[in-house]
């Protein structure tokens, strides 16, 4: 029998059954130590081109992770896609040949959370919709977005998907784990061209966990707005300049030195921080940067993470200070403390963070007060999206150099620069912030007000 | 039993091949395709067989082996078409997978009749060569003990190595095209890489150094790295950064290295060449055939077809052989890559360009071996004509955004003073338009040579080479501080 114990419309993964193959395999091994993780996920997305379906895609793919500990407690893993009895066996085969080669001082162990009680998440799975359908809500969204300005000719990437996706983990203690929920976007990348002028983009992403709650029209109106205000450019003069990020633009940079807060980085030397960095004062005093998770703003949240620890939220710098590292079981093991809910599922288990929050410590005071995204008056620049950060961020040296999109204000007049780079070292950023604003904004990578920071390089095009 | 279509049961997958057994089940999905009134149907099926291994300073961290299997079936109606993949090899999950891809364009299987499908061409077996290749390549005692050799040896070098890692990536590919208009073939690709990276740490200052070297087809290739000239030349570049002082901002004349320097090309040019920009309008380039678009000291090709490069290809993902393309000589764009759809969309002739990471994409015009043609310079001559300026001498990535305007990061670069290379410099980025700075290269030397990498586009992550002798362009914007 060689039956596929997933895929097809309205199949899901059956935790018990994988289970029940896995267990029916390993006894013929010497392993009695494994834990497994497996997802599955189906998705629909459309593309249009000028009113026009351009290509359809819809997918159904499964894969499973299997881990085993031999004798010598050394650990070896294998992944495939293939759910057949064969194909487990076969990985499982695999990740006892790799488990000789497993280092015995670095072995993972199981989560101590992974069979604790998991925290609240409404499990959102929304029923699908037709091919059709999708390309009707795009086309009409397309049509919408070019009418909205003579300029805007085309809207060359854009897409709408739906997906459903599931998650399990099961180990040989008797942890099991199973999670499902449904995901909608909607990405709307407009270019818009004048005579005698370089053409311009902008663009704009949603996501929710039902397409009858993405919120289209707002996707539309972002990316028309934002492409008509970058029509009228110029160039910026190389420089140092007074910075507003946008709250976009701040959780993305914030996000690209996540390592900051990782254990495992930090372990492996990769990190700004080391292991005596906690309690020391990595920005200026009003910062909290915390990792959530468990959000109701984030529909991709799953309850637990690929060792089955329980997702939580953590704070990671509180008034200024690193308070908090994200953890596998084998970082928190090494540290002292319980495992946060942020691991992967490997032999070296990857850790990385879920759902980004910075907000502002409500008991201390900005450096510059005055400043304000709605009425400052003297000249700064707005920094809406950062470009080309898998190459121009030097994580383990704190650096970066990365092209922007942006405005150049004065007067409170926004002009879009043409075309520039913003450099800086992460650590002088975080100190050298002269404001945080009251408003958090909630976006599709997690939650920011707008950042102030003074004195930063940026290159123009001369 | 099984109503798999994958003929061969046994204990191990490896030994499965797709092959010309398989034709009766396929012609069967295509003419199921073809009936619903399909103008084209299209089916690829992978099986892969990848692993990677990391080494960090005196241990082996991780072995990761994964085993794939999948198909992607394609089915084209006018310009349109719906694609969908699925880990699901047997009849019913292919004959799903089919309809669904036939129900996104509006058609229903067994919906019309009048139709004739003349069946598959014998099969095309580009891989009947290289069954053996994976049992061929290293084994796991064999790739632990030279990672390990390779992190000992950057010890030896130097002590002031804070962190030192060495990788191996290997990825097996089986894979096998089938298309209503006869296609019928079947390859085996076998990429390898290795990879150093190392972080120096003196007092306050860090510097960080990386370099990848990647093969295709050559099971020997691990065997053959030279791990000492490796650690030499990573080690040079992590020292001399260590203590760089941030480059100084602005438009200057730079001079980029070969091999990987040639990033610039691709990021710039290439990307804008692929038929897959024409049709999304985004290319700057569109109008241009036979018309100037870089200085006539430029000209380029991409093909297929280098001996263990890392791009190159027995037949592309949609089964037809690569080509040796040029795309711009002497300065003047001669053609665009192209695939099936860009062929159907653009008109451009096709040029074996249909490429995609896995099943799970539909294949799109892609670069394979894209390189700048050498001139007669020597390197030095092109440093010396530079007053002040930059020299690149190690590349990072880089990308190109949607109206053309591209960036890429310098890695270790140096600044040159006088027609002399002078102090190390760091923090560098490159920033332009491809129209632009292609008429800004002014000069190429004569020292050719190509390097591997991937690129990351449409149709997932794929693996390229990129090359270029030493060029020099004329002024571009450099951000630093």
């Amino acid at each position: 029998m060689n039956k596929i114990f997933t895929s097809q419309q309205g199949t899901e993964l059956d935790p018990q059954l994988l289970k029940n193959i896995l267990e029916e395999h390993i006894q013929h091994s010497a392993i009695e130590k494994w834990d497994m993780g497996a997802s599955l996920s189906r998705d629909v997305s459309v593309q249009v081109q000028q009113g026009n379906a351009k290509q359809l895609k819809g997918s159904q793919r499964n894969s499973m992770t299997i881990r085993v500990w031999n004798k010598k407690n050394q650990v070896g893993i294998t992944s495939t896609s293939d759910l057949t009895s064969e194909g487990i066996k076969k990985a499982l085969s695999g990740a006892i040949e790799a488990s000789v080669f497993g280092n015995e001082n670095e072995s993972p162990e199981f989560s101590p959370l992974a069979k604790t009680e998991l925290k609240y998440i409404k499990q959102k799975v929304s029923k699908s919709h037709t091919i059709d359908h999708l390309l009707n809500i795009l086309k009409k969204s397309e049509k919408q977005l070019i009418d909205t300005h003579k300029s805007i000719k085309s809207v060359p990437y854009n897409g709408l998907n739906e997906s459903y996706m599931e998650r399990i983990y099961i180990n040989s203690d008797g942890a099991n784990r199973h999670m499902k929920l449904t995901q909608s976007s909607i990405y709307l990348y407009a270019k818009a061209e004048e005579e005698n002028k370089k053409p311009r983009s902008a663009g704009g992403i949603r996501i929710n966990s039902n397409l009858e709650e993405l919120d289209i029209d707002s996707c539309i109106n972002e990316t028309s707005e934002k492409l008509i205000s970058h029509l009228n450019y110029k160039s910026i003069e190389t420089n140092k300049y007074l910075i507003c990020f946008t709250p976009d633009a701040f959780l993305q940079l914030i996000s690209a030195f996540s390592s900051m807060f990782n254990a495992r980085s930090i372990i492996d030397g990769l990190s700004l921080m080391n292991e005596e960095s906690i309690g020391e004062q990595i920005s200026v005093s009003n910062l909290n940067i915390s990792d959530e998770g468990l959000h109701p703003e984030n529909v991709g949240a799953f309850s637990f993470d690929g060792e089955g620890t329980p997702t939580q939220n953590i704070n990671l710098v509180t008034d200024g200070i690193l308070s908090n590292l994200i953890h596998s079981e084998a970082t928190a093991r090494k540290f002292g403390v319980k495992p946060t809910g942020h691991a992967g599922l490997g032999a070296k288990v990857s850790v990385s963070p879920d759902w980004l929050v910075v907000s502002k410590s409500q008991n201390k005071l900005d450096k510059d007060e005055s400043l304000s995204i709605k009425n400052t008056l003297k000249e700064y620049v707005l920094i809406d999206e950062l470009s080309a950060l898998h190459s121009g961020v030097k994580a383990s040296q704190g650096s970066f150099s990365l092209p922007f999109d942006g405005w150049i204000v004065n007067d409170g007049k926004k002009t879009s620069i043409e075309a520039a780079t913003i450099a800086g070292d992460i650590l002088k950023v975080l100190k050298s912030i002269v404001k945080i604003e009251n408003e958090e904004i909630v976006t599709h990578q997690g939650i920011s007000p707008h950042v102030w920071v003074e004195n930063m390089s940026i290159t123009g095009e001369a | 039993m099984t109503n798999s279509l994958l003929s061969k049961q046994s204990e191990n997958l490896l030994f499965h091949t797709f092959d010309a057994t398989l034709k009766p089940q396929i012609e069967e999905l295509l003419s199921i395709g073809k009936a619903a009134g399909a103008d084209l149907v299209e089916i690829f099926l992978e099986k892969s067989d990848n692993l990677s291994l990391l080494a960090e300073q005196e241990d082996i961290s991780n072995v990761s082996p994964s085993f794939g299997i999948g198909a992607g079936i394609r089915v084209f109606l006018g310009k349109k078409d719906g694609f969908v993949s699925t880990n699901d090899l047997s009849k019913a999950g292919l004959l799903y997978a089919l309809n669904q891809a036939l129900g996104m364009l509006g058609l229903v299987s067994g919906s019309i009749n009048n139709f004739r499908f003349a069946g598959l061409a014998n099969l095309k077996d580009y891989g009947s060569k290289k069954n053996n290749w994976l049992t061929h390549s290293p084994g796991l005692d064999e790739l632990t003990i030279k990672l390990i050799d390779a992190t000992n040896t950057l010890s030896a070098k130097n002590k002031n190595l804070q962190v030192r890692r060495a990788s191996y990536s290997r990825n097996w590919q089986e894979v096998l095209v089938a298309a209503s208009d006869g296609v019928f073939a079947r390859d085996i690709r076998l990429h390898q890489t290795v990879g150093m990276n190392v972080i120096a740490q003196k007092d306050k200052s860090r510097s960080t150094s990386a370099r990848r070297y990647g093969s295709s087809s050559n099971p020997d290739d691990l065997r053959n790295w030279n791990i000492g000239e490796s650690a030499d030349e990573i080690n040079e570049s992590a020292q001399k950064m260590l203590y760089a002082d941030y480059v100084d901002a602005g438009q200057m004349p730079v001079v980029l290295a070969n091999k990987f320097g040639g990033v610039i090309f691709h990021e710039a040019c290439g990307h804008l060449l692929e038929t897959t920009q024409l049709e999304r309008g985004t290319s700057p380039f569109h109008d241009s055939i036979n018309k100037p678009i870089a200085h006539k000291a430029v000209s380029a090709v991409d093909e297929g077809l280098s001996n263990h490069a890392f791009g190159s290809l027995s037949m592309d993902d949609e089964g037809m052989e690569p080509q040796n393309t040029l795309l711009i000589e002497n300065g003047i764009l001669k053609r665009f890559l192209s695939d099936r759809a860009g062929c159907l969309r653009t008109g451009h002739p096709r040029t074996g360009s249909g490429r995609r990471q896995n099943f799970s994409f539909a294949a799109a015009s892609r670069m394979r071996n894209t390189y700048i043609k050498q001139g007669n310079y020597t390197p030095e001559e092109l440093i010396k004509s530079v007053d002040n300026g930059l020299y690149c001498k190690s590349m990072g990535g880089g990308s190109v955004g949607p109206t053309g305007q591209f960036n890429f990061s310098v890695d270790e670069g140096y600044l040159i003073k006088n027609g002399k290379l002078d102090q190390p410099v760091k923090g560098a980025t490159l920033i332009g338009e491809a129209k632009e700075i292609l008429p800004r290269i002014s000069m190429c030397a004569n020292d050719l040579d190509l390097a591997a990498g991937f690129c990351g586009s449409v149709s997932g992550s794929i693996n390229v080479t990129v090359g270029q002798p030493h060029i020099k362009v004329d002024s571009i914007t450099v951000g630093g501080r």
